[in-house]
């Protein structure tokens, strides 16, 4: 006899999440509120340059300051491994021999205060012989430019993250990585087509913000090392620690608390190594809190400049897509070239591309480095990918949403070769964003008025690798062990309302523990909006685990067939009437008051997640853009998203995401740009780094939930929480050009920006004012189109 | 590079000050040094983290306390100031019963997310309705454009405040 098949009970209702009580009254513990007996404090001196071989680091002064332990450079790291990089393990620890771009570490102060440690950290200089420097990709390629990197680094060790291999070339180029997509005839496709469109974007520079910024409690003692830090992927960080100091991964515990924001700017290695060998040098703990600016110049997110041409039958089907995208990842790899693989895989949007050929190139260059973001290669992608559409579209004298619905992939067709077939109803998605932005538009007299809307599908999921350890108590209640962070998206949540759906008992009686190295499973990484999916089929596994044993004992207990137990609704049923309790399922087995059963569940790339990618996350959002004519002004009159997201196991939180993420995309649209003017960065600062705010509030917001129960999570769920935010750039610089007349695709559209195409569009007359999403966008045209 | 969270100060005879103040509710003394911040005072000194820092320069709000009933950022305000002053943190604001109705709200709202930010708006919630019980959004909007949030889009947060307004109102009173 089957075990009961457990419907969804708790699951798709909104909870409250586990996490908030501690969160609203101050006693939710984050890394920066941790400390340690005996704990010193570090600060980091770092370099004034971008480019520049290192002559001397004069420590002694320092050293000599009140209170402070230690001075590090490079050379006091001998006997470790002094750089990191999951990719391509090119990222110094401190600066050895050079630095590369202005605000690299180069010296770390340990002190006994963090006043000392500030204050002797004022007190190291540094000789440096300038080198000539590459500040932007085209500085960087041009032939006979100086290298940023003259050795290449081989593997990070896991290439798993790329597609192909890790193509760094540091001996020779600047090129940090190059990936391609090819298929089909493109030149004759395009020579062919009605119509081709080019489209160039300039993605900004950006800087994530999660408000915790960077740091790390690191306690290295008797040969292992322990630390707490806000680091996304505990488990990868650990691999790079590991690797520095020469240790087994057993010896390296990684801790995670609750992440004060991560938004992807999180992954990886960031701080860690620094706070490690401050301890390792010291012998007793060492916190290192970076600032906002110190955070900026840490980690940014890979600007870019995406060419799309496209050539187009006569009634808008694409016949060719051609593309080059060429990044800005500055001084270190980081992940930057998988960001460039995922912005290659996601730029041509969910389209069917008979003939296609994407090429992109991943730049080293004396700037600071670039990494993960939200989204991951997706909104550079189809900034560029998507206003090509809305401009062919205009030029065709069709719709915006015709355009893409005679495009779009169906449900289960193929989008990439080889790849997992759709997992979503596209073209019904749009129907939903599209009736919703006519429905919501509320043009006010004197504004101009434009909506703007995108759809973006990412191979999202990452390489499915996940384990969970659920543990059921002799009370009946349940321990999940899960390395999935907590930064906010409400995987602690939701990973115990799986396994209370799964056994059958409140929320109330699980408790999850999250990302340690050394107490919970091994989670690859928290990232690609992967946690309900893939972790939550380990936990549901797991579940399955503990179900499964729990027959096998009450078989022994009950003294029949292990096929002929049922558990269900939190009791376990023999076939002659027999029930207990689960708890009791467990003490009659061992004989005692005591015992526990531990079940475990396995995620990787077999089975239902054999195919690649575990899901495609769903970005179709839009936006309606108010614009002062006057003034340039830009107010989000409205926000509508459609999260796809299978089923929606907390809708509260869903939501939440999808808001959120779309918000991201509205500030990366319309505010947000780091400036580099020469070598530094002019706005490093939450002053002059414009995040959206309060106010910014859009006038309507409509959250929609579509729920088919398409993906390969539990339930039929699919991740959330980069979808939202990947098709907002392109929307807002369409809704621009629709109600101004001009396209701009060089983001941020400030006030000044917008109004100089209100200015140009009065000059030569183009119309402007178009509101309508269904209807032929009337005057803008691309910026550069032939027809064939 | 420039960027200290503290700025070097000489050490001096007058480099430390005895203060006097009521930290939520509880009256203590304390040697600080003249730099510390309030923040730094809150968090290092007394144990009480719920005050966060995240821009350090008074422009996002997360560390934001009250003082007199005032808010300010604690990132940028001396613990010296302190003195004689009665400060609230989030730490002070459940009441022996448990969390208090703006607390309530914000849980069931999902007015956060990661959380970082939450003391910070529920102080500036705090402070703007005592001063206005029953604000529009716009008001709301209006009081709280110095607190950023990076998760939730802030519309969660302003349905908390309405929603505590409301049933303020509707139990006939604050």
């Amino acid at each position: 006899m089957a075990e009961t098949e457990p419907g969804p009970r708790l699951a798709g209702h909104s909870v409250r999440r586990t996490d908030f009580a501690e969160k609203v009254t101050g006693t939710a513990k984050y890394c920066v509120d941790l400390t340690a007996e005996g704990m010193l404090h570090a600060r980091v001196v770092r370099s004034e340059r971008p480019h520049a071989r290192i002559l001397a680091v004069h420590t002694e002064q320092a050293a000599a300051s009140p209170g402070v332990v230690a001075v590090l450079t490079s050379a006091d790291l001998e006997g470790l491994f002094p750089r990191f990089g999951h990719i391509i393990p090119d990222h110094c620890i401190l600066a050895i021999g050079k630095v590369r771009y202005y605000g690299e570490p180069v010296a770390l102060v340990v002190a006994e205060t963090l006043f000392q440690a500030a204050d002797a950290a004022e007190l190291v200089t540094v000789d440096y012989e300038d080198l000539p420097a590459v500040l932007t990709a085209e500085q960087a390629l041009r032939a006979g430019a100086p290298l940023v990197h003259e050795r290449s680094y081989g593997s990070g060790g896991d290439t798993s993250f790329l597609d192909g291999e890790a193509t760094g070339t540091g001996s020779r180029s600047n090129v940090a990585h190059e990936a391609s997509v090819e298929w089909g005839d493109v030149d004759a496709a395009l020579a062919d087509s009605a119509l081709v469109v080019q489209t160039e974007a300039l993605f900004p520079m950006l800087y994530a913000y999660a408000m915790e910024p960077y740091n790390a409690l690191a306690s290295y003692r008797d040969g292992s090392l322990l630390v707490h830090s806000t680091a996304q992927h505990p488990f990868m960080v650990r691999d790079d620690l590991a690797r520095i100091f020469g240790l087994p991964l057993s010896r390296i515990r990684v801790i995670a608390p609750y992440l004060g924001g991560g938004y992807g700017s999180k992954s990886y290695t960031k701080v860690e190594p620094m706070a490690a060998v401050a301890s390792w040098a010291t012998g007793r703990p060492v916190k290192l809190v970076l600032n906002v600016e110190e955070s900026i110049y840490t980690t940014r997110v890979d600007s870019a400049r995406v060419r799309m041409r496209s050539g187009f039958d006569a009634d808008g089907r694409l016949r060719a897509r051609d593309c080059d995208i060429e990044m800005d990842s500055g001084a270190y790899a980081d992940n930057s070239p998988l960001v460039l693989d995922k912005a290659v895989n996601r730029c041509f949007g969910p389209y069917r591309v008979p003939n296609l050929r994407i090429r992109g190139r991943s730049v080293y260059t004396n700037t600071s480095p670039a990494s993960s973001y939200r989204g991951f290669g997706a909104p550079q992608g189809a900034l560029a990918g998507e206003t090509n559409l809305d401009q062919a579209a205009g030029l065709l004298g069709i719709s915006p949403a015709d355009i893409r619905r005679r495009n779009l992939v169906g449900p289960k067709e193929e989008l990439l070769p080889g790849k997992r077939p759709m997992d979503a109803d596209l073209p019904a998605d749009l129907d939903l964003l599209v009736a919703s932005l006519q429905e919501g538009a509320r043009p006010r007299a004197g504004e101009l008025y434009g909506i703007g809307f995108a759809c973006t599908a990412s191979d999202a999921g990452a390489f499915p690798v996940s384990t969970a350890t659920v543990r059921l108590a002799t009370d009946g209640s349940v321990t999940v062990l899960s390395g999935s962070t907590e930064m906010g998206q409400g995987s602690k949540t939701v990973l115990g309302l799986i396994a209370a759906e799964e056994l059958g008992v409140d929320l109330a009686v699980v408790q999850v523990f999250q990302s340690d190295t050394s107490a919970t499973s091994y989670e690859r990484t928290t990232g690609a909006s992967r946690t309900t999916t893939l972790t939550g089929l380990a936990v549901q596994r797991a579940c399955a685990d503990v179900r499964a044993k729990l027959r096998e004992m009450a078989s022994e207990t009950f003294g029949c067939e292990a096929a002929e137990v049922t558990v269900g609704e939190g009791r376990v049923r023999g076939p002659d009437g027999q029930v207990v309790s689960l708890g009791t399922a467990v003490t009659s087995w061992f004989g005692s008051k005591s015992g526990e059963v531990t079940g475990v569940g396995i995620v990787r790339k077999s089975g239902e997640t054999a195919s690649m990618p575990p899901f495609w996350e769903i970005g179709m959002a839009g936006l309606a853009l108010a614009v002062d004519p006057e003034t340039g002004q830009v107010r989000v009159d409205q926000l509508v998203t459609v999260g796809d997201v299978g089923f929606a196991l907390n809708p509260q939180a869903v939501e939440g995401q999808d808001l959120g993420a779309a918000t991201q995309g509205i500030g990366m649209a319309l505010f947000e740009e780091l400036v580099y003017d020469g070598p530094q960065i002019v706005n490093p600062n939450i002053v002059e780094y414009r995040v959206p705010k309060s106010t910014d509030l859009p006038r309507r917001i409509d959250t929609m939930i579509v729920q088919r129960a398409d993906g390969v999570g539990p339930y039929g769920a699919k991740g959330s929480g980069e979808g939202a935010l990947n098709p907002m750039s392109a929307a807002a610089a369409t809704a621009i050009a629709r109600a101004t007349g001009r396209w701009s695709l060089r983001l941020p559209l400030t006030p000044e920006r917008v109004w100089r195409l209100i200015r140009e569009s009065a000059a030569d007359g183009t119309a402007a004012g178009v509101t309508d999403a269904e209807h032929t966008a009337a005057g803008p045209g691309a910026t550069d189109t032939e027809r064939g | 590079m420039a960027a200290g969270r503290e700025e070097p100060v000489p050490a001096g005879p007058a480099s430390s000050l005895r203060i006097t103040a009521a930290v939520n509710g509880t009256r203590l003394s304390r040697t600080v040094p003249v730099r510390m911040t309030l923040a730094q005072l809150l968090r290092d000194e007394l144990g009480l983290t719920g005050t966060k820092v995240s821009c350090d320069m008074e422009a996002c709000g997360a560390c934001s306390v009250l003082v007199d009933s005032e808010p300010v950022s604690s990132c940028t305000f001396l613990a010296a100031d302190a003195d004689g002053r009665e400060v609230l943190t989030v730490e002070g604001l459940a009441g022996t019963g448990g969390v208090s109705d703006l607390q309530e709200a914000f849980m069931q709202n999902y007015a956060l997310q990661c959380g970082f930010c939450t003391p910070g708006f529920l102080m500036m919630a705090t402070a703007l309705l005592r001063d206005n019980p029953y604000p529009s959004q716009e008001e709301i909007t209006e009081f709280l454009e110095g607190n950023i949030c990076r998760c939730t889009g802030y519309r969660p947060i302003v349905e908390a405040i309405e929603q505590v307004a409301r049933s303020r109102r509707s139990r006939g009173g604050d």
